[in-house]
């Protein structure tokens, strides 16, 4: 299927292992990515809380400019927080004819948002989209034994009618089916819906940092192998940052933590180095079970760093 | 439409207990009892007090989503006892055992009741919520305009529930947080235009460390209230107005992350991380990195920086040279900016007061059932 592909800044910037392994996957499931290459940042929540109608009107473009793609079905993001954002805008624009057509008029270039775009997240495509049955087909190298704590970020959870879930749509549940469809064992911790911190990681450091190692404590001690999370903000702050949140909460943490994408690339056969594993400030080879588990291969040479 | 009401049948509760004066530490409590499906946890868990267990604590007045004083979580999640259905609830749980315990981030008292005024109430009073008139006070009423007080109608629909700060994550990791229901209380009286101290409100909002800038942005509170108050969009509105309106550079960084993330994407189109940081330490231009505070702060994240360089993970140059959209695009965004940010007025379009578009609203007959009509 052909997508209108938005991956947002930081999968290109402080995380470029996940624009990288996404790149590397979309072929393998016959997903055509047509990136968004003129579209701005999502804004994150931050413009918006500067300017609603600024941060209304950059979107606005990224979906009409999402709209002139020929042949996409939809429009798809890597991000958590590019589709809290963008959809919390979407539900504005779409809720009033009168309102779309004030930010419609700050447009130019013959753009302009039609109401109702599909904009949805990797995780929501892959479940919705391609199916957990198709997507265990192409399983060539399923993660058994691989213990694997799923972390969503707020942003493609709550709120919950913005984003289109109910017990029909369990979209709050994916990443465990996910998990589930590709081998691997789902562990349930108390993290796994919660805020990584990210958000005030430099207004308050100290309860930022406080939630990360949180987390990442609990999964820890529900004998996690490692997180995979869709939201590269979440990333930075449970893989970037652990060293500190480690200090934060006094304990050693250790915990992997993959992209979405680089989970999903591992069972489809890619090597941890096409996925960009060796990029992560915790290596994944650190806590994994060698003799049993995929991501074994890491650290082996022949498979390479 | 009327709902055929379906006869009685058994639902089970799994109640939290627990008496800090019995000595002994919290235990789980089952109870099943019967009831319709359309009645309410809270009626269930009277039901149980009533006929099993009279030692039942809970706290509850009005029984219509009024009072306030039923928050418990039902299966995990914050709500009103009185609000929630018995089949909803069923069909939430995991095990078809539908799981009441009390609010958490409070202390608790005994069973389901917790302590409202060491935390809630507290937080409450720490934001001056009544109104300071504007000086002279007018022999008869104030006079406002008719829509200016539409803004605050939001966080006039609170019941004091505590759900939200049940729910606060924050919270969870800085007792001191003023917390959603606070800080949504606050901004009732910031957007109240007969208020006379509200420059006075936002700059204590912002600069408090557990004020404005330590919610986390997490939605929680959102999806936590039975009122739809929305607490966290109060607070971003606190923020709008403390930063753009009152201009407080907030000691936070609160003001300054936010200027610099807006001026990072006119400048570039897209997010460039490594300026962010010290510049939202150090103030909005390129020589933000070198005042005090985002010096002390670039060497306090060395050593995730040096890690993050030697995985590869950042390039030197991805760090020194921003990304950027191509020019004709990035010119268009800066057009944008300069159109909206030009204006006097900022457009705010609240869904809780303007409401969906009729066309937007599912239809009330099903179709099959129109065309039968009609044939």
């Amino acid at each position: 299927m052909k997508v209108a592909y938005w991956p947002g800044c930081v999968s290109r910037g402080f995380t470029p292992e996940l624009h990288g392994s996404m790149a590397q996957v979309a072929p393998l499931l016959d997903i055509e990515l047509v990136p968004l290459d003129r579209a701005s940042c999502c804004g994150a929540g931050v413009i918006a809380e500067h300017n609603q109608e600024l941060a209304d009107t950059l979107n606005a473009r990224t979906f009409a400019l999402a709209q002139q793609v020929e042949g996409a079905e939809l429009m798809m993001n890597i991000c958590s927080t590019c589709q809290g954002a963008q959809s919390e805008c979407q539900e504005r624009l779409d809720a009033s004819a009168e309102y779309r057509d004030i930010i419609n008029a700050n447009l130019e270039g013959g753009l302009s948002y039609e109401k109702g775009l599909t904009n949805k997240n990797f995780l929501w495509l892959l479940v919705e989209e391609i199916g957990l049955d198709a997507l265990k087909e192409k399983v060539t190298r399923p993660l058994t034994n691989l213990k694997v704590g799923p972390f969503y970020g707020c942003y493609i959870v709550r709120p919950t009618p913005r984003l289109g879930i109910d017990a029909e749509t369990p979209r709050d549940q994916y990443l465990d089916q996910v998990i589930d469809a590709l081998g691997g064992t789902v562990i349930d911790y108390a993290g796994s819906h919660k805020c990584c911190g990210f958000p005030i990681i430099t207004m308050n450091k100290q309860a930022s940092l406080a939630q990360a190692g949180r987390h990442l404590g609990d999964a820890v001690d529900a004998d996690a192998d490692c997180l995979v999370t869709p939201c590269p903000l979440c990333h930075l702050n449970l893989d970037l940052q652990q060293p500190l949140a480690e200090k934060v909460v006094g304990r050693q943490l250790n915990m992997p933590v993959l992209h979405l994408p680089q989970l999903v690339g591992l069972a489809l056969g890619l090597t941890p180095k096409e996925l960009g594993l060796a990029r992560h400030v915790v290596k994944p080879t650190a806590v994994v079970d060698w003799t049993t588990s995929v991501v074994a291969g890491v650290g082996d040479s022949a498979g390479g760093w | 439409m009327a709902e055929e009401h379906k006869p009685p049948q058994d639902f089970t509760l799994r109640i939290r207990r627990y008496d800090p004066d019995a000595g002994s530490g919290a235990y789980w409590d089952e109870h099943t009892i019967q009831l319709e499906p359309h009645r309410s946890v809270l009626e269930a868990i009277l039901q149980a007090k009533a006929r099993f267990d009279g030692s039942i604590g809970i706290r509850c007045s009005c029984r219509a989503a009024i009072c306030g004083s039923c928050g418990v979580r039902i299966n995990g999640e914050p709500g009103l006892a009185c609000h929630t259905h018995l089949d909803k609830a069923q069909a939430g749980s995991k095990d078809g055992v539908i799981k009441v315990e009390p609010m958490g981030n409070m202390p608790v008292i005994k069973d389901l009741i917790v302590d409202m005024d060491a935390v809630h109430w507290k937080k409450i009073r720490r934001v001056t919520p009544w109104l300071i008139n504007k000086q002279p006070i007018p022999e008869r009423e104030y006079i406002v305009d008719a829509t200016a007080m539409v803004d605050v109608t939001q966080s006039m629909a609170c019941i004091q529930c505590g759900a939200c700060v049940s729910d606060c994550l924050s919270m969870e990791v800085d007792p001191e947080f003023i917390g959603p229901a606070a800080l949504a209380k606050a901004y009732r009286f910031v957007g109240d235009p007969r208020d006379a101290e509200q420059h006075e409100r936002l700059k204590h909002l912002a600069e408090d460390p557990a004020g404005i800038y330590d919610c986390t942005h997490c939605f929680k509170c959102i999806e936590a209230c039975p009122k739809g108050v929305a607490p966290m969009s109060q607070i971003m509105r606190l923020r709008r107005r403390a930063g753009s309106d009152a201009k407080v550079n907030d000691r936070n960084n609160g003001h300054r992350h936010e200027k610099a993330f807006t001026t990072l994407i006119k400048d570039n189109g897209l997010l460039w991380e490594a300026e962010l940081l010290p510049r939202s330490y150090g103030g909005d231009s390129w020589f933000g990195k070198f005042a005090p505070a985002a010096a002390g702060e670039l060497v306090s994240s060395l050593p995730a920086i040096t890690t993050a360089l030697l995985r590869r993970k950042v390039t030197p140059m991805g760090a020194l040279k921003p990304h950027k959209i191509p020019k004709d695009d990035l010119k268009d965004v800066q057009r944008i900016y300069k159109d909206v940010e030009g204006r006097d007025e900022r457009v705010e379009f609240n869904l809780y007061i303007s409401g969906v578009d009729e066309d937007n609203e599912p239809p009330t007959v099903e179709e099959p059932a129109a065309e039968e009509a009609t044939s």
